[in-house]
């Protein structure tokens, strides 16, 4: 039987709570990487990882530090994290590696996985702590591949174009041309894209809430970050 | 010790603890992936070196031979570079050239032109650029095919003249919206060829032995000074090791 209380971990993380587009944090990934679903799955499931492990040993260990140094040793938990997988990526997805670049090391200074690691891990069980860090890392995911598609599709007219990079030349076959001869949409692709795109994502959220909730929608408890 | 000292001393223990484990953790991984990523450098340096050149027309390490190449302004280089030659049968069949634009319209355009040693261009691949993604980023041959105007093109096909693209009279097409970057390069591939024309000697120099073995008299071992490579091509009797 599933607990009260991990239900309500994984609703947070993958609706109510969601770190994409409703608490907004972790915007620069979201915004920078996200034009094609390939780059927003990896970079997501890469968040994701990072944030399940940072979660996980920040719990084990949350008992171990002194207040005052909490956040010093949680960043350098999460930076040693990120470079471990960065090294592994590069290792073994290296065109993959190539193409997130930057993105990948900037996982560190994503406010989502130190928020998590604060706000959640460092006073919850371990077990509790890894779900909420992977329910968060999924929500966010969610969001980034959605967006993906929407400016994959709009931009270029494919989905999923550059899976090769990360399975290998044969996965090639499997890009869908949605739009064949499509002459490409520009906006799509760059940044302001991602502003637009996000933007729509969010009003389909909240419009949604409304529609569930006769009541008039509370405001949103959003803080930028 | 007071209780604070004490708190100081536990606080600052505590941290270079994790500072420890996480440095363990850090060179634990680096020295595990170090010969992958190495490797996967290395495959696709020569994965890139090798589209440029027709496939099997060489058979020599295209990575281990490489020898460095000046930064010379013919070749837009701002530092010294390196260029890859390519052997059959320990015979120079063509060479390929870092070669850069520096007048793209987003900055410098790194290119990778691939020479054959009849002076025709076997290929020219962007190796990297700026490019305005979905306008000038067609050089590249992930995106578009248009790289492979210059295949069999040289000095004199087309004449002098005619080395521009078509908006400026010239022979190579180039797509509407992005000018400045296709001008860019086929002026940087032109000068390439002059590069090329200037050094062809250089440049299609049979394979440096691994032991010196110049000269056809065989000098005592020790006798031989680092030279740079012969102005002449040698007799074609010079083997690979």
């Amino acid at each position: 039987m599933i607990s009260a209380e991990t239900r309500e971990i994984v609703y947070n993380g993958l609706w109510k709570q969601n770190p994409g587009i409703v608490q907004l944090l972790g915007l620069c990934p979201l915004l920078a990487i996200s034009n094609t679903v390939v780059n927003s799955l990896s970079l997501g499931l890469a968040t994701t990882l990072v944030m399940a492990v940072a979660s996980g040993s920040v719990s084990l260990v949350r008992n171990f530090i002194p207040h005052e140094i909490r956040l010093p040793t949680f960043v350098l938990i999460i930076a040693a994290l990120v470079t471990v997988v960065q090294l592994f990526m590069n290792a073994y997805v290296h065109p993959l590696y190539l193409v997130l670049g930057i993105f990948i090391p900037l996982i560190t200074t994503n406010c989502i996985v130190l928020a998590r690691v604060e706000t959640f891990a460092s006073k919850r069980s371990t077990a509790h702590s890894v779900l909420d860090a992977v329910m968060m890392g999924l929500g966010l995911t969610g969001v980034l591949v959605i967006l993906g598609a929407m400016r994959e599709l709009t931009g270029k007219g494919t989905l999923f174009s550059g899976l090769d990079l990360a399975l290998g030349p044969a996965a090639k076959d499997w890009v869908i041309d949605v739009l064949p001869d499509y002459q490409g949409f520009l906006l799509a692709i760059l940044p302001p894209g991602a502003f637009l795109g996000l933007g729509l994502l969010i009003a389909l959220k909240n419009w949604l809430e409304t529609m569930r909730s006769p009541k008039p929608a509370p405001a949103m408890a959003a803080v930028p970050g | 010790m007071t209780p604070a000292l004490r708190e100081t001393v536990t606080t600052a223990l505590t941290l270079l603890v994790f500072a420890v484990i996480g440095s363990a953790l850090l060179s634990g991984t680096f020295r595990l992936t170090r010969p992958y990523i190495a490797a996967s450098e290395q495959a696709e340096k020569l994965a890139r070196i090798s589209e440029t050149l027709p496939p099997g027309s060489y058979d020599n390490d295209l990575v281990r031979d490489t020898r460095p190449l000046p930064a010379d302004p013919l070749l837009g280089l701002r530092h010294p570079g390196h260029y890859y030659p390519a052997y059959k049968n320990g015979v120079p069949v063509a060479v390929v050239l870092e070669a850069a634009a520096p007048d793209g319209y987003a900055g410098e355009i790194r290119l990778l032109v691939g020479i054959m040693a009849d002076g025709r261009i076997a290929g020219v691949r962007v190796s990297a650029h700026k490019e305005t993604p979905g306008l000038g980023d067609y050089i590249d041959a992930a995106k578009s095919r248009w790289i492979r105007v210059f295949d069999g093109r040289s000095l004199d096909d087309p004449p002098e003249a005619l080395w521009k693209v078509r908006k400026d009279g010239g022979r190579f097409d180039y797509m509407a919206g992005a000018t400045i970057t296709p001008r860019a390069v086929v002026k940087a591939v032109h000068k390439s060829l002059k590069y090329f024309a200037a050094h062809r000697a250089t440049l299609l120099s049979p394979p440096r032995p691994e032991r010196p073995r110049r000269d056809p008299v065989p000098a005592p071992r020790g006798s031989h000074t680092p030279s740079p490579p012969p102005d002449l091509p040698s007799p074609a009797g010079d083997r690979k090791p």
